[in-house]
């Protein structure tokens, strides 16, 4: 990181402005351009001022240099608290800052800011790529907190710094891993959340020409879901989204909600279980397949199935979503079949037939031909799919324009369009024949991957249908885009669409040596997802109860955590244990330190700097009865240690020692001092 | 001259500390650990980024603010075994005149292969500068300690202690050997001359006395009487004074008296006695020192200089 050719004096500084500025980058974006210019401009002050010496700015301009910080912030964002204005300050405020850090705790302390910064930015971005790269730039924060403490080791090897704040991080890593899994995660915020002004994204509760076809042309994902047990056939994979009731010539929209209860409804086969990842898409209806069971809850968000089964929930989805779901792919909803007018209930059935006042005349015209010809309006529902099947329609993303009577323009002159334009249609053609029709959006289909097993629906797969009452049959799905593509329906977008209108990025998706890699990308994506983003309170007692069942609530996580992470502290600790390196001693000392210690077992021990000679001078002393073997002992010692060569050997020492066994006390008489 | 007192490290009150001598390790029986004050702050900003990441629920704030928080676990078990396992030993600390520093001199040995870094002293009176320990190495760590007073004296208690790696933990243990120094009296400012040599009539002229020979010059030096200064040669040699030089060749005898000196008190007679001594010596005069109780005979040389220095550093204290 820092190079030999830095003049010395610019050290200390430049283990602070780097990981700063590597913490900082990935803010930029977020951030108004005036404060990362300022924060550039104050660094490059400081540097020149580090370089010449001199102080460039006095303590008033600091002052007023740090309100207007304030003043700017409060100007571009409304506050200074909360996560957007609060980290805009902080990141100016650190800028500002960097002209008067002079004291290692000073940079110890602007260090810290980085560590906030750093963990702040995962408010804004939690992306894989994200992550990866905060874990590079953390170390280097710790490089520079290590660069604070030793400066003089710091200037010589940069490296070694560098990787010993690696493996700082690392050898932290177990224990951060063991918080993460095993802190309970509260249900909810402490406080409201702020509204966070982002774009919507995916399938709107509306649908006017051409909405669509932006998304189709989208690769961005819309959720993944996994089936465990059988999987469902290309067929029934209609991810049933916001349902379309209202039409007014231009626009299908559900001007007023559903508010009658759910209807009678019947699963057939078999349920199927998925879960299904749903991303962020700031918007009230989820996905759902099929006929659920039950309903998931979701946490701190109640959610209702209306009467046309479109499932809402009362707040926006403003966070990654994952639920489980019990349904029937296939099922009956309304199948009354007594009175005429029965089902679907008086007032939905007159909306599901409602029509503009005017407009369209040749459609119309078309369908009361129907009308009349028809047996049932099962008939007539097949006269329109006939319709679609032989005539010359195709399928294409990018139609002519429509004039105002869209549905007579679409059906008898262009001809050209995509699956909003065949479901508008058809709803408009079976209404104006008396058919109780509603149009249906979502997504269909979603590409497998292999290697996960799950699927992923993506902007691309978004999809309109229709759907239609019929006697003892109840609402049915009808796609008429299957009759004019059916490839649409069972092998997705690309393969429906002329080969000159693919996507570029669905082509790149499509090729054959770079699908495994996307897919494996997704892959990892979804795992990340669904492991470290989506670990929420309910995702984390479901996997810790897997362990043990005492896990699944927070009492028994805190035990564990306290348990695994005193075990895990312990384990680092020892691991740490400074090693002490054995000592060689020449044998001649071993011996000698044996006969010390049993010299110390009679109470006499040696001295710390007490000389061999000394010692045995004053052991005599205090031992008469052994002063022959201790002076002997020193002797052969000092003579074995130093003397010169061959002398006394090591190996007479040591059977002098091995032969010295002293009692503990003296003995009473000489006689009886025996060896013991 | 009194020097600002630093915050001591604490201890258990309940540990009594003794004077120990001889080498002893630093183990985890004797070391404290706790968080600075930075440390401090590093924990508020983690309490902090928890609660973010309660109230937005997200998952990466919680896993990068745990990844800190082992961070700075990892950090207090390095900063302990930076210090586990030293051996520490007390070494010569060099005589010094009251009012200047003595340097006390901690022989650390690292009996381990991983180096040390960012080792300390502190004491109330001064701490020294952070040295490193190279593995298997040994360091002579300093600590200077202003002396005010002569006598033998002892630090007292001082700590051993370092912040490495983060600075977020210090760790240290405080420790009390049976070292100490020498401190001589501090030597009198103002220049009396010398007293007479014995056979001279006590006038105090003991320069011009028959026994002793100009030998030369030197530059001056404070308390050098002023008798002495070269006052030509200084006007001729530039901008310093030079000072006379005599020697004894014949063996005059000098005696430095406790009863000679003016001054009534006994730490002015040390002082002027100090000065004496320290003159007589760069004088290179043979000369004896009368104390009450201890009489030094006359002699030159340096360990006769450093017996009289020790003599009136040790006077009246056991």
């Amino acid at each position: 990181m820092i190079q030999p050719g830095v003049p010395p004096i610019l050290t200390p500084l430049l283990w602070l402005l780097i990981p700063l500025f590597l913490v900082l980058a990935p803010h930029a974006p977020h951030l108004p351009l005036w404060i990362s210019l300022s924060w550039l401009a104050f660094a490059l002050l400081r540097l020149y001022a580090e370089q010449t010496g001199r102080q460039l700015v006095g303590r008033v301009l600091k002052m007023v240099l740090a309100l207007a910080g304030v003043a700017g912030v409060l100007f571009s964002y409304g506050t200074v608290i909360g996560p957007a204005g609060g980290v805009a300050l902080l990141a100016f405020l650190s800028g500002a800052k960097l002209l008067e850090t002079n004291t290692p705790r000073d940079r110890l302390g602007l260090l810290f800011v980085g560590c906030f910064l750093l963990v702040a930015h995962f408010l804004d971005e939690q992306s894989l790529m994200t992550a990866a790269y905060m874990a590079f730039a953390a170390p280097a924060l710790v490089a520079g907190m290590i660069a604070t403490q030793s400066p003089a080791a710091t200037m010589k090897d940069a490296r070694a710094t560098l990787a010993f704040a690696a493996r700082l991080m690392a050898q932290a890593l177990p224990l951060a891993l063991l918080i993460f899994l095993l802190f309970p995660r509260p249900q909810g915020p402490l406080w409201g959340l702020p509204q966070q002004a982002a774009a919507r994204t995916g399938l709107s509760d509306q649908m006017s020409p051409g909405d669509i076809s932006q998304l189709i042309l989208s690769d961005e994902l819309a959720f993944r879901a996994e089936f465990s047990g059988a999987q469902p056939t290309p067929q029934q994979l209609y991810w049933r989204g916001p349902v379309l009731w209202d039409y007014d010539g231009h626009t299908w929209r559900t001007a007023t909600p559903v508010r009658a209860a759910m209807p009678e409804a019947a699963g057939l086969g078999n349920p199927a279980r998925y879960s299904l990842t749903l991303e962020a898409h700031r918007q009230r209806w989820l996905p759902l397949l099929g006929l659920p069971t039950h309903l998931p809850e979701l946490p701190n968000n109640p959610t209702r199935l209306g009467a046309d089964l479109q499932w809402q929930a009362r707040d926006a989805i403003n966070q990654r979503l994952r639920y489980e779901v019990e349904a029937y792919p296939d099922y009956q909803l309304e199948n009354v079949i007594q009175a005429v007018n029965g089902p679907p209930a008086p007032a939905l059935r007159s909306r599901a037939l409602a029509l503009p006042v005017e407009g369209n005349p040749r459609a119309r015209e078309l369908a009361r031909g129907w009308l009349e010809g028809a047996a049932n309006d099962e008939a007539i529902v097949n006269q329109a799919l006939t319709l679609f099947r032989a005539q010359p329609f195709f399928y294409t993303l990018n139609p002519p324009r429509l004039g105002a009577s869209a549905v007579d323009d679409f059906l008898f002159s262009t001809r050209r369009g995509f699956c909003e334009h065949y479901a508008s249609s058809f709803v408009f053609l079976m209404r104006a024949a008396g058919v109780p029709a509603r149009v249906v959006t979502g997504y269909q289909g979603g590409e497998r991957n292999p290697l996960g097993n799950y699927l992923i629906v993506r902007g691309r797969d978004a999809h309109a249908w229709a759907e239609v009452w019929l006697g003892g049959r109840g609402w049915v799905r009808v796609d008429p885009t299957a009759a004019v593509a059916p490839s649409r329906v069972e092998r997705g977008i690309a393969a429906a669409l002329p080969a000159g209108e693919r996507p570029g990025g669905m082509i790149s998706l499509e090729g054959a040596w770079l699908r495994p890699f996307g897919l494996g990308w997704d892959l990892i994506n979804n795992q990340w997802n669904q492991w470290v983003l989506g670990y929420n309170q309910e995702r984390q007692r479901q996997f810790l109860s897997r362990f043990n069942p005492m896990l699944g609530n927070w009492l028994g996580m805190v035990w564990a955590l306290g348990l695994g992470a005193s075990l895990l502290v312990l384990v680092v600790g020892i691991s740490l244990w400074p090693r002490l390196a054995i000592i060689r001693r020449d044998p001649a000392s071993r011996e000698y330190q044996r006969f010390c210690r049993a010299l110390a077992r009679c109470r006499i021990p040696r001295g710390a700097a007490e000389a061999p000679e000394d010692y045995a001078r004053r052991a005599a002393a205090l031992r008469p009865d052994l002063g022959n073997d201790i002076k002997r002992i020193t002797r052969l010692y000092l003579i074995a240690r130093y003397g010169p060569e061959g002398g006394a050997t090591p190996r007479d020492l040591r059977d002098a020692v091995a032969a010295f066994r002293p009692a503990r006390r003296p003995a009473a008489k000489l006689e009886s001092s025996q060896p013991t | 001259m009194a020097s600002a007192t630093l915050p001591t490290l604490p201890t258990l009150p309940w540990r009594k500390l003794g004077v120990e001598s001889g080498p002893l390790r630093l183990t985890s029986r004797r070391l404290y650990i706790l968080p600075t004050r930075s440390g401090l702050v590093f924990s508020l900003l983690l309490l902090g980024l928890l609660v973010g990441a309660i109230n937005y629920g997200v998952s990466l704030v919680y896993l990068f603010t745990f990844w800190f928080v082992g961070l700075g676990v990892v950090a207090m078990l390095h900063t302990h075994r930076n210090l586990s396992g030293l051996v520490l030993q007390s070494g010569a600390a060099m005589p010094v005149f009251a009012g200047e520093t003595a340097c006390f001199k901690l022989r650390v040995a690292n009996p381990s292969r991983l180096p040390r870094q960012r080792i300390g002293l502190r004491h109330a009176q001064g701490q020294g500068k952070f040295d490193d320990i190279t593995g298997g190495g040994e360091m002579l760590l300093e600590l200077p300690l202003p002396q005010l007073e002569r006598g033998w004296k002892t630090p007292g208690q001082f700590a051993i202690h370092s912040e490495f790696p983060l600075g977020l933990f210090r760790c240290w243990t405080v420790l009390e050997l049976d070292w100490g120094v020498l401190v001589y009296p501090r030597p009198a400012a103002d220049t009396v001359p010398l007293p007479a040599a014995d056979f001279d009539d006590g006038e105090g002229n003991a320069a011009r006395g028959e026994g002793l020979e100009f030998d030369g010059l030197r530059v001056y030096q404070p308390g050098d009487a002023s008798r002495r200064i070269a006052w030509k040669a200084s006007a001729r040699g530039g901008d310093k004074l030079l000072t006379k030089q005599f020697s004894s060749s014949s063996g005059k005898r000098l005696w430095l008296s406790w009863w000679q000196t003016q001054e009534r008190d006994v730490e002015s007679r040390l002082s002027r006695l100090t000065r004496w001594v320290l003159d007589a010596h760069t004088a290179g005069l043979a000369y004896g020192l009368k104390l009450p109780g201890r009489t030094l005979p006359p002699q030159t040389g340096e360990t006769h200089l450093r017996q009289c220095l020790e003599a009136l550093a040790r006077h009246g204290q056991a």
